[in-house]
């Protein structure tokens, strides 16, 4: 088939799909609907359906952000509103399809939001949402919409056009259109991608290797895990455009043993664009092979380290390696080999389909594009949102995010995961890009932004930072593996009322050798938190270690709480 | 490789390109702290400690990993880096329990060390609470976790060096710990013992158990077990050995050694050493003083010369003893009794390797050297279980395989260690070796795969060799052998191919009565593939005693003189007749077996055996047994009251291998010295002062102060030792053949022209081991060697630890086999052969061959040379130890 044809019998299941007879019922079936009780709520449409003796398509679909609204229900019946129903119980649910799908009489008191435009009791359109506001919706503009386990859904949508330009280019022309979009790196370090895949465009060998880093182990980061369940198809097209670019013959996709639904999620999706021929030999017909495998791996924080992913992938102990040789000189099996996070190559193909240009008129001059966020903590709408690189903490926590819960009042944000900066209010507006607030001692990171009101303790916060940092180090080197525990004993005592005066010193001092002396970024990057709670709420140090009083009465002071 | 400059802390310092910062630093003197660096394992950057700056680098970089690069300069001892090396200590000591005053390490430990450099005076971070994780259950060293900084040396070593892997890394983060297999006790795990981990460790984790005092002093010498002649240090307080460690700087072991040298070693001050001459009074052998046994021995020998001529007297040499002793005891024979009758072991081990190589070649020892083999494309192991029976050496083989992509062919009816590493492992039947090896050159020369130019310009008698081998074919060879034709044309193709191929041998190769043949063989093999005369290939039969080289190189040998040189040739003898004044026998005496069969006859009537147990070591124990209790008179020269000493008439006490000064020659002609190091228990001398006592009784001076003039005279009568003295065998010996003074002696043999001119093919037939299983006995016998043991146990039975690891007495088996014969794990069974029966321990285990038994002959208990057959290779007169037919009787179920 050719590409052409592969297109035209999608554009006919996807039509067949959105406006086929009867009702079709879209229920969010990935992880976080999962987890609110979807799979329930299938069920009881169905049973419901059955007793009412209605006919219709009840599919499972991804994650359209909203996950603070999981499980999400869409009805879409020709001749009523289509409805975004929200928070779905099973009693609800059985309302849903005795009374929209049933009687063609949508629920407006259940509704969250119209789909297709049309109006419903003041119910307002899904872009209207105040969580959706202001998105860019580019790399989510499949995420809930289609069915992740049809590809059709994908290529209907515009997927794999990007490869199929990519395929008429030259592999320098399409690394010199990935330079010239300035897409860098979406794993939080921000390396420009072009560049990373020139370095093994240019290197010798002719094996090399495309490796996408789905590892994702960093606590409150679910971005990629989003991404893949709703939209699998979009990293492997990524993928391709990159082992076509680069030289690279096979891919690999690393993702924890401990994901098994977004495991058949990627196998499937695999097996298709093999049916296709979008991989495996001479994809598309081109004078180009890839092969692509799925990799499960251990779940170790460690293994979201290249170097570390790289060693799991050759069944060894995830242990970062040394550089030089980087990965694009000698990775996988020594091997070049481009590392690239989900979300960066998910990018691919829209920079391929729509030109760099268009990539560069969202986000900040340095970091241009839009990029995931996942909201978490004391927020009122927790989810994942797509925005503009640089837009404020502001714009994400309260406009997107709703604001802290009942009104409380923001304690603190800690931005870029686990090993990321605590920042205090004052910085919320703040743009949030690769580079901006650096000086603020903290970092985008993987976009991971966690929220806690003025009831939190920072240090109860690191805490549980320390511990996981601790466990997670891969062991090897001496600042990492004794600097995290040492730091973890020490403010341990501190929220016990055992700290002393010394305590801040050594913490810094010990902060400062991992930083420089660590063997990877995982230990270079572990006292960031530790080292801005210094910086920016160094008085809740000084209360505890001075004067024995942990100011939101949280840490077990001499074994019992005590309020300031 | 070019040398480049770069300059640390203001030092300009030169190295070769390719180096790291930290060698670079290491080899110039400079000091930068490191805790997981060791220049021969792969660098590990786990401890930080070496951090450096460099000049256009912007952040700090570990300098063990860091090439250092012409021009780079470094800043190592300065405040910014030295600031972050103390946090890196400090939270190491955090971590670190504060046992120094109770810890083995205390004074030796690199961290300590470190901590004094970086000047921390006081713990400023909060200590860790860390609990005492003992692992007690080797028996020789203890295993401290909760001193461990996980430097990973010790996992390193286990793994790159010595590829045993008996350790690993298990757990992440803080509960990153040095594990072994699920967390078993390590005397449960496949680790060796070789104690490689307690030399690498920096700190207290792994100390050896009976290590109890520092040394006051050390002294280096030469390891008594195999031939592999590793250096030892041996650390001595108050007259005692307290410590054994290895020479780092030995060009062979570097540091390494095997589980007898470091820890077999308490035979020394064993309370059973013989510490007076003993001396038989009414059936029992009772104290004496020196002079009554002396006098007693010269009395008896002089009888039985007067009485029934010299040739009624027969002497054992030992290849345990030095190459001086060895010297004066054959001059002793040859000289004061007058006869040729002197034999030592090397009849029961590579007599057929010194015939064979010595007719095909011209010399009879290993034609390439040890660290050779490092080198080698293709390693053809053959009857050698390396790992066991010469460790070091078998590190060289692994070094081979696993860092520079050699292929290994295993030959072996065993499926021994080495066969892990092999790309293809032959199980041939025992005694087939001809068969096989024929048959891989018929492949060979079937494929054109032979070195026609070297055939052509450096042998001869090929037409001959070839016409024999036309008669052998690959399906025949198959069947003859059991193994896959397949792969005994890989093997072919593998061997041929190579551009160095080395073929290692030991005594499944010799010990047979084809044992000439077989070495033939191997010979021809190495000629048609032109693998002679060069680097990293050759013939290369290993030696299985420290120094049974050397009693061979110096004429414990009943045809030749030292130096190889010939009895019955007039000229040698006469350059000897000269220099001993007095005339000396023309005719080749008696071999070892034809010993004890004389004995047997009444034809020999008195012996002298120095260093040798014959009741355990020789084939057909009965008979041997019977031979020396119908002897007039026996003397042994012995360090412990062995079996065969037990039977003598006089017991003499002797100075073991660290209690006198003399020279070992290893198995790759490496003369070496051995030293002092502890006085003798109670009365017993040194070998060489008891002969030199013993021979002025019996009318002939022997006058020597010390050793290095016995090795002057045997210099100027041995021109392969021409140029050794003990000046030039400091400080790693030199390799013979050694002719003159200037000379630096010889890495490899034969470069440019065999020593007998054209190297000579033997053709070889193949024939049948002498004695096949029937319906009677079943089964084939084969004996052998353990790593935990040496030879009768003599030596290595005196450590109790290795008793622990390897207790007697067992035989091995295969699961099929055992399960014909109703045979579980742990029963005893009688084995028995024609010529006897003992009772031993069924180890049930697939390393057996189906149809064949093993068993180890360490042990009294159940002696396999009960059961041997005393058979005899033609040429050599090697018994066929490896070969017999042998029946099983269950006698008991396991307890």
């Amino acid at each position: 088939m050719t590409f052409a044809e592969i297109q035209k019998r999608a554009e006919a299941t996807w039509r067949q799909f959105r406006g086929g007879p009867g009702a079709l019922v879209l229920v969010g079936d990935a992880s976080c609907g999962r987890a609110a009780g979807s799979s329930e709520v299938i069920d009881a449409i169905r049973s419901e359906l059955g007793k009412i003796g209605k006919q219709a398509r009840v599919v499972s679909v991804g994650c359209l952000g909203i996950c603070y609204a999981e499980p999400l229900v869409e009805i879409a019946l020709p001749g009523t509103a289509s409805v975004l129903y929200g928070k779905v119980t099973p009693a609800a649910a059985k309302e849903l399809a005795r009374w929209h799908v049933g009687k063609g009489e949508p629920r407006a008191d259940l509704a969250l939001a119209t789909t297709n435009g049309a109006s419903l009791d003041g119910v307002p359109r899904l872009e209207d949402l105040p969580m959706m506001q202001g998105q860019a919706r580019l790399l989510t503009r499949n995420c809930g919409r289609i069915a992740p386990d049809n590809i059709d859904h994908y290529i209907a949508n515009g997927g794999y056009q990007g490869l199929a330009k990519a395929l008429t280019m030259s592999p320098e022309d399409v690394i010199t259109e990935v330079e010239r979009s300035g897409l860098r790196g979406r794993g939080g370090v921000g390396f420009p991608t072009g560049r990373k895949w020139r370095f093994v465009y240019e290197a010798a060998g002719s094996s090399k290797h495309i490796v996408a880093n789905a590892e994702e182990g960093e606590p409150g980061t679910f971005k990629d895990r989003f991404l893949l369940e709703s939209d699998p198809h979009a990293l492997l097209e990524g993928m391709l455009i990159a082992g076509y670019a680069v030289g690279a013959g096979e891919g690999h996709i690393f993702v924890q043993a401990h994901y098994p639904a977004l495991a058949r999620t990627l196998r499937t999706a695999i097996n298709q664009a093999y049916e296709l021929g979008l991989c495996g030999a001479h994809a598309l017909g081109a004078d180009f092979s890839f092969e692509l495998e799925l990799r499960t791996g251990i779940s170790s924080y460690v293994c979201g380290e290249e170097t570390g992913l790289l060693e799991s992938l050759e069944s060894k102990r995830p242990v970062p390696r040394a550089r030089p040789p980087y990965p694009a000189q000698a990775g996988l099996w020594a091997e070049p080999t481009v590392v690239n996070n989900v979300e960066t190559l998910a990018n691919a193909p829209l920079i391929l389909e729509r030109g760099a240009d268009a990539f560069r008129s969202l986000g900040a001059a340095d970091s241009p594009g839009a990029k995931l966020f996942t909201l978490a903590g004391d927020v009122s709408r927790p989810g994942v949102v797509e925005f503009p690189l640089g837009v404020t903490l502001r714009r994400l926590i309260e406009g997107a995010g709703g604001g802290l819960p009942e009104g409380a009042g923001l304690g603190a944000v800690l931005l870029g995961g686990i090993a990321g900066g605590f920042l205090p209010p004052e910085y919320l507006d703040t743009p949030v890009d690769f580079d901006s607030l650096q000086p603020a001692g903290a970092m985008m990171g993987t976009g991971a932004i966690l929220v806690a009101d003025e009831s939190r303790c920072v240090l109860d916060i690191l805490l549980n930072q320390l511990e996981f940092l601790s466990d997670e180090s891969c062991g090897k080197c001496v600042p990492c593996r004794l600097g995290a525990r040492q730091m973890l004993n020490i403010v341990k005592a501190i929220t016990e009322g055992r700290g002393r005066a010394t305590d801040v010193e050594n913490l810094k001092r010990i902060g400062a050798a991992m930083k420089v002396a660590s063997a990877c970024g995982l230990g270079q990057a572990a006292p960031n938190p530790v080292l801005s709670a210094i910086r920016h709420f160094g008085s809740v140090y000084e209360a505890h270690i001075g004067r024995g009083v942990c100011p939101a009465g949280v840490c077990p002071m001499h074994g019992e709480r005590k309020q300031a | 490789m070019s040398e480049i400059t770069i300059t640390i802390d203001g030092r300009q310092v030169e190295t070769a390109e390719g180096s790291s910062i930290l060698q670079a630093a290491l080899d110039a003197g400079v000091y930068i702290p490191s805790l997981c660096y060791q220049p021969d394992l792969e660098p590990y950057g786990a401890c930080r400690l070496c951090l450096v700056l460099v000049d256009g680098m912007n952040a700090m970089q570990p300098a063990c990993m860091t090439k250092a690069v012409d021009g780079m300069v470094v800043h190592s001892d300065v405040p910014e880096v030295n600031d972050v090396r103390r946090t890196i200590c400090e939270l190491l000591i955090a971590d670190h329990p504060e046992s120094c005053l109770t810890c083995s390490s205390n004074q030796r430990c690199e961290l300590q060390e470190i901590a004094a450099y970086l000047g921390i005076s006081q713990q400023r971070l909060p200590a860790f609470e860390r609990e005492s994780i003992l692992d007690e259950s080797n028996p020789f060293f203890v295993r401290d976790l909760s001193k461990c900084i996980l430097c990973g040396r010790c996992v390193r070593a286990c793994q790159e060096l010595r590829a045993v892997g008996a350790i690993g890394f298990a757990g992440r983060g803080y509960d990153t710990h040095v594990s072994t297999f699920m967390e078993e006790p390590i005397n449960l795990t496949v680790c060796e013992s070789c104690g490689e981990c307690i030399d690498r460790c920096p700190t207290g984790a792994l100390s050896v158990k009976s290590e109890a005092l520092p040394p006051s002093r050390e002294v280096r010498t030469i390891c008594p077990y195999c031939g592999c002649g590793c250096g030892l240090v041996l650390g001595v307080r108050s007259g005692r050995i307290v410590q054994v460690r290895p020479e780092t700087e030995h060009p062979v072991n570097r540091g390494s050694l095997c589980v007898k040298g470091r820890f077999g070693l308490d035979f020394v001050h064993s309370e059973d050493r013989l510490t007076t001459p003993l001396v038989r009074r009414d059936g029992r052998l009772t104290p004496a003083t020196w002079d009554e046994a002396l006098d007693l021995v010269a009395e008896n020998l002089n009888r039985a010369k007067s009485q029934y001529g010299p040739d009624s007297v027969a002497g054992l040499s030992s290849a345990k003893c030095t190459n001086e002793e060895n010297y004066l005891f054959q001059k002793f024979m040859r000289a004061v009794v007058g006869t040729n009758n002197v034999d030592h072991c090397a009849r029961l081990c590579h007599a057929s390797t010194v015939a064979g190589m010595a007719r095909a070649f011209g010399s009879g020892a290993m034609t390439n050297s040890i660290n050779e083999i490092e080198g080698a494309g293709c390693i053809f192991v053959i009857g050698s279980n390396t790992t066991e029976a010469h460790p070091i050496i078998a590190l060289k083989i692994k070094a081979a395989v696993l860092k520079r992509g050699a292929t290994l062919i295993v030959a072996d009816p065993r499926k021994i260690e080495l066969a892990r590493f092999a790309d293809v492992h032959l199980r041939q039947r025992s005694g087939t070796d001809v068969a096989l090896l024929n048959a891989m050159m018929k492949v060979i020369l079937d494929e054109g795969l032979a070195d026609e130019d070297f055939i052509e310009e450096r042998t001869e008698n090929f037409a001959e060799f070839r016409a024999i081998l036309e008669q052998s074919d690959l399906e025949s060879a198959a069947r003859i052998t059991g193994v896959p034709a397949e792969d005994i044309r890989r093997a072919a193709r593998m061997f041929a191919g190579a551009e160095r191929a080395s073929v290692i041998f030991a005594m499944g190769i010799t010990q047979h009565t084809t044992g000439s043949d077989n070495v033939f063989a191997l010979a021809n093999l190495a000629m048609l593939t032109g693998n002679v005369g060069k680097e990293s290939s050759g013939v290369n039969p290993l030696r299985g005693q420290n120094n049974v080289q050397g009693a061979c190189d110096l004429g414990a040998l009943p045809d030749v003189l030292p130096g190889y040189q010939k009895v019955d040739d007039p000229a040698a003898r006469g350059k000897f007749e000269e220099a001993w004044g007095v005339p000396l026998p023309d005719e080749p005496g008696l071999t070892v077996v034809e010993m004890m069969n004389a004995a047997h006859e009444g034809r020999v009537k008195a012996m002298y055996i120095m260093g040798e147990n014959p009741m355990l070591s020789d084939p057909d124990l009965t008979h041997v047994g019977e031979g020396l209790k119908n002897l007039d008179f026996l003397c042994v020269q012995d360090i412990f009251l062995s079996e065969t000493a037990q039977l003598a008439d006089v017991a003499l006490p002797a100075a073991c291998f660290a209690e006198k000064d003399g020279a070992f020659t290893s198995t790759e002609r490496r003369v070496q010295r051995i030293r002092k190091a502890v006085a003798p228990p109670g009365a017993a001398r040194p070998d060489w002062r008891i002969i030199c006592d013993l021979s002025g009784r019996m009318g002939y001076e022997m006058r020597y102060d010390h050793p290095s003039q016995i090795m002057d005279e045997m210099a100027a009568l041995t021109p392969i030792y021409g140029g050794i003295s003990y000046d030039r065998l400091e400080p790693y010996g030199l390799q013979w053949p050694c002719p003159d003074a200037e000379h630096p002696g010889t890495v490899f043999l034969h470069e440019g022209g065999f020593a007998r001119g054209l190297g000579k093919f033997h053709p070889t037939p193949f024939r049948e081991a002498a004695e096949l299983p029937d319906d009677e006995y079943p089964f084939i016998l084969t004996t052998g060697r353990f790593l935990y043991h040496f030879h009768t146990g003599t030596l290595t039975r005196r450590t109790e630890g290795l008793e622990e690891i390897s207790p007697p007495a067992p035989f091995e088996i295969h699961p099929r086999d055992a399960a014909s014969e109703g045979i579980r794990e742990g029963d005893v069974v009688e084995l028995s052969t024609r010529r006897g029966a003992v009772r031993a321990r069924a180890v049930v285990t697939e390393r057996s061959r189906p149809g064949t038994i093993f068993m180890p002959f360490h042990f009294r208990e159940a002696p396999a040379n009960v059961l041997t057959n005393p058979a005899l290779d033609p040429i050599a007169k090697i018994p066929e130890l490896k070969v017999c037919a042998v029946k099983l009787e269950k006698l008991r179920e396991m307890g």
